[in-house]
């Protein structure tokens, strides 16, 4: 597919590289010629120089052949416009990221009458993943599948859990639960395990199961996995508005420190159950004060990285049981962030460029694909969730006489509302919502499992 | 360095060499040649040597800036070693140095020559002879780009490389695409060409070599007399395919993708027209009384000036034989070369423009010190690092032609004659004046002085610093 990208700063780079790996045919617009130049030396992309709200600039892109274009500038109101513009220069789906708060309420109204495809907003994606790792505080991250009903979670396992030195296979049996383990990452490697892999305390492992079931699984692996009552954000930016508004109605109690006194009141005005505290976050005595010491969850939304990292370690040494929670939005030094003790380090840029990549997608093959979700699991694994619509060459025969391509599982059958762990006994039946986890990219449909 | 990635494209450009000698080895059998035994051996030697040095592909395919340069300048160095064996061992060039010449010279599209006669070579011989322009003009890494599926970013530093011209762009997103567009235009070109040479009743075989020299801009006639004794019809066709092919091929994409305005737009093909237009006149009116009438006049201007400018070098005449002023306005357009992006070499149109623009920038500042004023080109504004690139290119290109002129002057020939030898090689042309005129060839050279005219030759195909930087230490320390 022809993409055009408008505005190249994190997510439009990370979009890039995800979208050219694919294998279409990425055009960036930007007013920085040297931006251009960089990203075009390390992708295979063409760079046009211009503002992407310009006819003229969207013309030279090619925007009467492109059939998608993403607008990503750090202006709002640029975007919309961007993709108004678009839609009368040519005939192609558009997407739009719009995070500020005042237009949380509008985004149905503008979507439509915007004619956009889709409006993205990365703090309030990344909220909505932040309350939900708060109902399962031991999970380092939660996505879920098939309308919210099965889930798939990551956790360290802990020292003197029953799961160190226990083998896969041995998993359910030992616990008595039905849980299917899909990914280990142990270092920097990042594995499908088979049934005799051994598992040992350290390595971080994906699980898919029902909620029930992942309870039960958290329960009986001795992971604590205590309900928390209060949560104090550190910086009063987008993600913690959003994040303090999904939690207002859990009846969890929010604290959020806040340096700017108009944003703190802001903040009060839009956030009348939350308390605020005007002064510096990176404050030691007045963390302290404020009890970092007893909340059940510390979150680090501060808008620079490394003051977010310094203040999780800190605050994880203070309170090693409250769950961590902390914002990072480089993404260029994964595996050094991943061998610290952050608890979840959340990725807004990540986590938006997931749903423009599922988007796109399904959007690939709306002729034929039936992506339903796609979550990037880890560095180089991905989740995704096929519809069955109709019968093809996987569905009806039993899973352990397909051939699957290496690196690749089938995690779980949604069937009529129940969750099906399959085994080798299960099939794939038209109707069903199927989980696959794999470490092959760009699968877009159910039959690309086979080899 | 990556030294298993550019071992890994190296081992692609032979095995592609390999594959193409296979036309000659045709050509061998339609006309029942003997030489079809030497052909094989090349082959299978550059096949062998392909899976000798790259047997798979490496697992680190990471590339930078350094391996694109030095991959394509070691491409070029092996394809001539290479493509060299079957005149070398046939036993058509007895010398190795003069077959590396030869060789060197059709795949960098120049048309230099130690032969003096080229009739009495066998037909697939010929034909190898003429193919390598067509190969060596469009470039061969960017065939390999076209074919070899590698993603990612790392073979535009190949293309830049290898492409003629300023600032190296994609036309399409891909650089893949982009290379394969190109050889379309190229071999769609080409075609045409060869039609409509056939159609005006030259021979078949006669019309491939042409059409594959014109094509590649190159020059490889093969007859004695060059194109002398073809029909008045063939050498106007050739004319203007010469012209064709000199111009930037992104004009041919901007038709092709319907956008008719902007390729009539385009500020380097209008310069490099306008040059041919006025160089073409005064050559006319200067040679005047050499022909029975005016229109002859103009027929044999036009197609020497079109062969000069777009460093082609194919003769209708010897006009080593015409008078001083036209000698030297044909020994000025070597230097001005063709378009950038095109497969004719030179200093390229686009440079001279930005050139003069800067000089007259410059001389307005001198007058209104605090005037600001930004360079354009083709309507967009020309980056500092483009305008200092251009500059760096001039210092260097003029460094090595004095060095070179230096050294081949020791050959102990008159001054005209060195300094076109040196100015058609690295000029990638051909034929210079006096005893490297048209009529004559580069044989009497020392082995010394083809070496320094072979290195010119690949360093003005490949935009001299691809060529240099395999000569400096840095390239290939391990470390930073």
């Amino acid at each position: 597919m022809k993409i055009i990208i408008a505005g190249i700063g994190k997510v439009g780079i990370t979009l890039a590289e995800r979208l050219n790996a694919e294998g279409h045919d990425i055009t960036l617009i930007d007013k920085d010629a040297a931006t251009l130049r960089t990203v075009a030396d390390r992708i295979d992309v063409m760079g046009v120089e211009g503002n992407g709200v310009s006819y003229q600039v969207q013309m030279e892109a090619g925007i009467r052949q492109a059939d998608l274009l993403i607008a990503t500038t750090n202006s709002d109101e640029q975007n919309m416009l961007c993709c108004l513009m678009a839609r009368k220069a040519g005939d192609c789906h558009t997407i739009a990221r719009i995070r500020d708060p005042e237009y949380v309420k509008e985004v149905q109204f503008l979507r439509e009458e915007l004619n956009m495809s889709m409006i993205i907003n990365p703090e309030r994606e990344a909220a909505l993943e932040v309350s939900r790792l708060i109902k399962y505080p031991s999970a380092i991250k939660i996505d879920s599948f098939a309308k919210g009903r099965v889930d798939l979670m990551k956790l360290v396992i802990p020292e003197n859990s029953e799961l160190d030195g226990c083998k896969v296979f041995e998993v359910n049996t030992k616990l008595r639960c039905r849980v299917l383990i899909c990914i280990v990452e142990r270092g920097e490697e990042v594995l499908i395990p088979d049934g005799s892999f051994e598992l040992h305390a350290g390595d971080r492992l994906s699980f898919v199961a029902d909620h029930k079931q992942a309870q039960d699984f958290f329960k009986k692996a001795h992971v604590q996995n205590n309900s928390i009552r209060s949560i104090l954000l550190i910086g009063g930016g987008k993600m913690t508005y959003y994040v303090a508004k999904t939690l207002e109605e859990t009846g969890i109690s929010v604290k959020i420190i806040e340096r700017d006194f108009k944003t703190c009141q802001f903040l009060s005005e839009v956030l009348p159950k939350a308390t605020i505290i005007n002064g510096d976050g990176t404050d030691q005595q007045l963390l302290l004060d404020e009890g970092i010491e007893q909340c059940g969850a510390i979150a680090t939304f501060t808008g620079i990285d490394e003051e977010n990292i310094m203040l999780s370690l800190y605050a994880g040494s203070l309170n090693p049981k409250a769950k961590m929670l902390t914002k990072i939005n480089r993404i260029g030094f994964d595996n050094v962030i991943r061998s610290m003790n952050l608890g979840s380090v959340i990725n807004p840029q990540l986590i938006s460029a997931d749903r423009i990549v599922t988007y796109v997608r399904a959007m690939q093959n709306s002729m034929g694909s039936n992506i339903e979700t796609l979550f990037q699991v880890a560095p180089c694994a991905e989740a995704l969730e096929f519809r069955v619509e109709r019968e093809s060459e996987v569905t009806d025969i039993e899973l352990q006489q397909l051939t699957l391509k290496p690196g690749l599982l089938v995690a779980c059958i949604y069937r009529g509302g129940k969750v099906v762990i399959p085994g080798g006994q299960d099939s794939i039946r038209p109707g069903d919502s199927v989980v696959i986890v794999t470490t092959q990219r760009g699968l877009n449909d159910l039959t690309d499992i086979l080899r | 360095m990556n030294r298993r990635m550019v071992f890994y494209i190296l081992s692609w450009v032979l095995r592609m060499e390999a594959i193409l000698m296979l036309l000659p080895i045709i050509t061998a059998v339609i006309y029942r040649e003997h030489e079809i035994v030497y052909f094989l051996i090349s082959a299978v030697s550059c096949a062998v040597f392909s899976l000798l040095i790259s047997p798979r592909k490496p697992k680190d395919t990471k590339m930078y800036t350094r391996e694109g340069f030095v991959s394509v300048a070691l491409s070029w160095v092996l394809l001539s070693i290479f493509g060299c064996l079957p005149f070398y061992i046939s036993g058509a060039i007895p010398h190795f140095i003069d077959a590396l010449f030869e060789t060197v010279s059709g795949f960098t599209t120049t048309g230099a020559s130690i032969l003096s006669s080229v009739e009495e070579l066998s037909h697939c011989i010929l034909f190898w002879r003429s193919f390598t322009h067509w190969i060596g003009g469009m470039g061969i890494l960017v065939f390999v780009l076209a074919i070899l599926p590698m993603s990612g970013a790392e073979n535009i530093h190949i293309m830049r490389a290898e492409s003629p011209g300023p600032s190296v762009g994609k036309l399409v997103p891909k650089v893949r695409s982009t290379a394969k567009i190109l050889y379309s235009i190229y071999l769609v070109l080409t075609l045409v060409e060869f039609i409509l040479l056939i159609s005006g009743g030259m021979p078949a075989f006669d019309a491939i070599c042409v059409s594959f020299g014109t094509a590649g801009t190159g020059g490889f006639a093969v007859k004695n007399t060059g194109l002398a004794n073809y029909t008045f019809y063939q050498q106007m066709i050739t004319t203007i395919f010469m012209i064709l092919f000199g111009v930037n091929f992104n004009v041919y994409f901007l038709f092709y993708a319907r956008k008719p305005k902007d390729a009539l737009k385009s500020e380097e093909a209008r310069a490099y027209l306008f040059i041919i237009l006025v160089a073409t006149l005064l050559i006319t009116l200067d040679v005047r009384c050499f022909f029975p009438n005016i229109l002859e006049s103009f027929h044999h201007s036009a197609f020497q000036v079109a062969s000069i400018i777009t460093t082609t070098g194919f003769s209708t005449q010897d006009f080593d034989l015409w008078p001083t002023f036209s000698k030297a306005i044909l020994v000025l357009l070597m230097f001005i070369g063709a378009c950038a992006g095109s497969t004719g070499g030179g200093i390229k149109v686009s440079r001279i423009a930005i050139l003069w623009k800067t000089v007259m920038k410059e001389m307005s500042s001198m007058i209104h010190p605090n005037s600001v004023k930004i360079i354009k080109m083709e309507g967009k504004p020309v980056e500092h690092t483009v305008l200092r690139s251009i500059n760096t290119y001039l210092a260097t290109y003029i460094m090595i032609f004095v060095a070179s002129l230096l050294i081949v002057c020791y050959d102990k020939f008159d001054l005209i004659t060195s300094f076109t030898a040196v100015a058609a090689t690295f000029n990638n042309i051909g034929p210079g004046l006096a005893l490297v005129g048209p009529t004559s060839n580069f044989s009497s050279f020392s082995v010394l002085s083809k070496i320094i005219l072979i290195f010119d030759m690949l360093a003005g195909r490949l935009e001299l610093f691809p060529m240099i930087l395999l000569f400096s230490i840095r390239t290939w320390r391990k470390q930073l």
